[in-house]
């Protein structure tokens, strides 16, 4: 495989494509929702119309509006139908000649789409996540070509250092950093791990973009590798993902059939292999000494850091682990540069961020957006507010996130403004709640998640989550007093202060910033008598 | 432990028990050969554990002590991985599985009345499986289904948006069966 034959293998593809496409979504939301037979209906109306010379049906992977599949897109007029049936699908094909199609049309210009800015998601909807030559097609692994013959491993560290990009994860530690210091580890073996254990409830951006083009993420890896000196890859995804799973791993054979991962990479003297590792349910395991932990096939306990694992992660050796939507970013910056990068988003935080808009709110499915837009334009303008009633508070972050209250709507979403408000920006979960909801509920419903993913293994964490699980239980029973009140205050601050990882550390942030924006809920369920006495919250 | 998992092994032995060892079970053949395309690799406990409770339908004790001798490990450690994933059960499910989404989304939208429902219906809580044998309920962290909130998964298939009344009439229909 080498550049000429990359480019026949898209030019051969770009001539079989008919020139009329309708894209069926075939990811797990529109699937729950009976899409395959939806796409097999429609597979049939081409074969009886007679229009299969000039149009096909393509599975493809989440098109983001999900709360409203399964949907179905034809191209190039770019229709959209939105909670397409099996019985009402033929009539999208009849409608291709003449006829009129049944089903709901979707308006494709709607703020929710329009306000967008796909970089990482730009292929997704469009390209079958199954087929590596619908991503050759679409330039696919030219960035690796690129990268091993126009560049040095240094350079593509400083590409990356340059796009300003932030780990997606969460943290938002700057990613050319992390790839410089593994980079220069000295030791012959190093890994680079694809950190896929989205455990955050509420978050599915990864799922999604492992299922609709996990080529994007194995090319980003691949890059990694050359940059830092691996040959070695994992994905850990988590076993609630399988068609995610099930999507890598053809993925993987695909690109090594053609010589794109394996040994001698477009016959170049880099070698690169993935492996995927299947989590089994610890949310912990996000953590990245935990992962690693995991991957050893040990108890996904942390250890503590430093060493961190860019010195000593798998195995003792060096190793780069980045999230699933980093990774996915990689390829983009390498093919149009990090200047052109640096262009999108704020000044600390650059290029765009996948948001899971779900919850109380009309519009809900996965939104990418240029970092920098409020929260107010997500919620209001894409989402289209809540059904019948007024947003009480945006959670972001997952359980190591906070809640942020609808004063603060006008927020721009970057890492630094929301860790100003007490939330973070996380993996991308973004939840809506609206005045029904009860936010001293909400945090106890986070605690009793942390309370059951806890590892054990550090005692603020193993206990401390298990106090103030009770303690907020004591509340929403109206049995608590000030005391009990002060009590869970100090007690988030230690167990927050004093655990050893990611989940102890953040485990107390939804009761803070509930308390800091929302204490009128819980002063209303303290007892009686001692409301009399001053609360200072 | 190694000892124990050897006195373990020769008082079935000495039973003599017919039931299934790993001669005459099928199960374990299966379980042999992933255990052999890992090359007998330790990193490899987790993936052989999905792969045994897969055909198994649970970890039980006989099944985690033979994974433990064929990847010359300690007894404590197998047990000590199979006990810490929550996919992992040590203990046999029913005929019907029906697992409730509590994530976040869910959750605002009402999977626990969903749940609360189901508990009540069933006399079980979740994690448990009735004493017929033929359900099995259980809580989900989060499936990644939030477009559809609320999710269940019924027998491995995932359904979105459903209502206590939808789900208790699957129940239901699966209960009557006999």
């Amino acid at each position: 495989m080498d550049w000429t034959n990359l480019l026949e293998i898209a030019e051969t593809e770009q001539k079989r494509q008919k020139s009329i496409r309708v894209h069926c979504c075939t990811s797990t939301g529109c699937r729950a929702a009976n899409s395959l037979s939806v796409k097999q209906n429609l597979d049939n109306a081409v074969a009886e119309s007679g229009l299969g010379d000039r149009v096909e049906v393509i599975g493809v992977g989440c098109m983001g509006f999900c709360g409203r599949g399964p949907l179905v897109q034809v191209d190039p007029e770019d229709l959209l139908y939105e909670e397409v049936t099996p019985e009402n699908a033929p009539s999208i094909i009849e409608a291709l000649d003449g006829g009129e199609a049944k089903p709901i049309k979707g308006d494709s210009q709607h703020p929710f789409f329009s306000r967008q800015m796909k970089i990482v998601r730009q292929h997704t909807g469009k390209v079958d996540p199954e087929r590596i030559e619908e991503y050759i097609a679409v330039g696919g692994y030219q960035s690796l070509y690129k990268a091993l013959y126009e560049m040095t491993p240094e350079q593509v560290v400083s590409e990356i250092g340059k796009s300003g990009l932030r780990g997606r994860g969460g943290g938002g530690y700057p990613t050319g950093l992390k790839w410089a210091t593994v980079a220069k580890m000295p030791g012959k073996q190093k890994y680079v791990i694809c950190n896929g254990d989205e455990g955050d409830p509420g978050a599915f951006m990864d799922r999604s973009v492992l299922e609709s083009d996990p080529h994007l993420v194995l090319e980003g890896m691949a890059i990694a590798g050359y940059a830092v000196g691996a040959d070695h890859g994992y994905i850990y995804v988590r076993a609630e993902y399988p068609l995610a799973i099930q999507r890598l791993q053809k993925a993987i054979q695909q690109a090594k059939k053609y010589g794109i991962l394996g040994s001698q990479i477009f016959e170049s003297p880099f070698d690169f292999k993935i492996d995927i590792r299947i989590g089994a349910g610890a949310f912990v395991c996000g953590e990245e000494t935990a992962l690693i932990q995991s991957i050893e096939g040990k108890r996904g306990n942390p250890v503590p850091r430093p060493p961190y694992p860019a010195e000593s992660g798998l195995w003792g050796c060096p190793t780069l682990i980045n999230n699933v939507e980093t990774f996915a970013n990689i390829a983009p910056i390498i093919r149009e540069g990090a200047e052109w990068y640096v262009s999108i988003g704020t000044k600390n935080s650059k290029g765009t961020k996948i948001f899971a808009l779900t919850g109380k709110i009309r519009n809900n499915g996965l939104i990418e957006v240029p970092m920098g837009i409020t929260l107010r334009e997500i919620v209001e303008e894409m989402g289209g507010g809540v059904p019948n009633g007024e947003v009480k508070a945006v959670q972001t972050g997952g359980p190591s996130g906070g809640c942020i209250p609808a004063s603060l709507l006008d927020t721009p979403v970057d890492y630094d403004s929301l860790n100003k408000v007490g939330s973070m920006m996380g993996s991308g979960g973004m939840v809506v709640m609206d005045r029904e909801t009860n936010m001293v509920e909400v945090a106890r419903f986070y605690m009793e998640f942390c309370r059951g993913e806890t590892c054990g293994k550090c005692v603020p964490c193993r206990t401390g989550t298990v106090q103030l699980y009770s303690l907020l239980t004591k509340i929403l029973n109206k049995q608590a007093t000030k005391t009990d009140l002060e009590k869970l205050e100090t007690l988030s601050y230690m167990v927050k202060e004093t655990s050893l990882c990611g989940l102890g550390i953040s485990a107390p942030n939804p009761v803070l910033s509930t308390l800091r924006y929302f204490p009128q809920e819980y002063l209303e369920l303290i007892q009686e008598d001692s409301l009399n006495s001053k609360v200072t919250v | 432990m190694q000892s124990l998992t050897a006195e373990a092994t020769k008082t079935q032995k000495s039973q003599s028990t017919p039931k299934k060892t790993s001669e005459t079970d099928k199960r374990f053949k299966t379980l042999d050969i992933t255990i052999k395309r890992n090359h007998y690799r330790q990193d490899a406990l987790i993936e052989i554990l999905h792969k045994a409770q897969e055909s198994f339908g649970y970890l039980e004790p006989e099944v985690l002590e033979y994974v433990a001798r064929q990847l010359k490990l300690p007894l404590s450690r197998v047990y000590g991985v199979a006990t810490f994933y929550h996919l992992f059960s040590l203990k046999p499910s029913g005929a019907h599985s029906c697992v409730v989404c509590l994530g976040t989304a869910c959750y605002v939208k009402g999977s626990g009345k969903i749940m609360a429902a189901l508990e009540e219906e069933l006399g079980i809580k979740a994690g448990e499986t009735t004493p017929d044998d033929k359900i099995s309920l259980m809580a989900a962290r989060c499936l990644g289904a939030c477009g559809i909130a609320p999710a269940i998964v019924f027998d491995g298939t995932v359904a979105g948006k459903q209502e206590p009344e939808m789900v208790l009439e699957r129940i239901k229909a699966w209960q009557s069966k006999t």
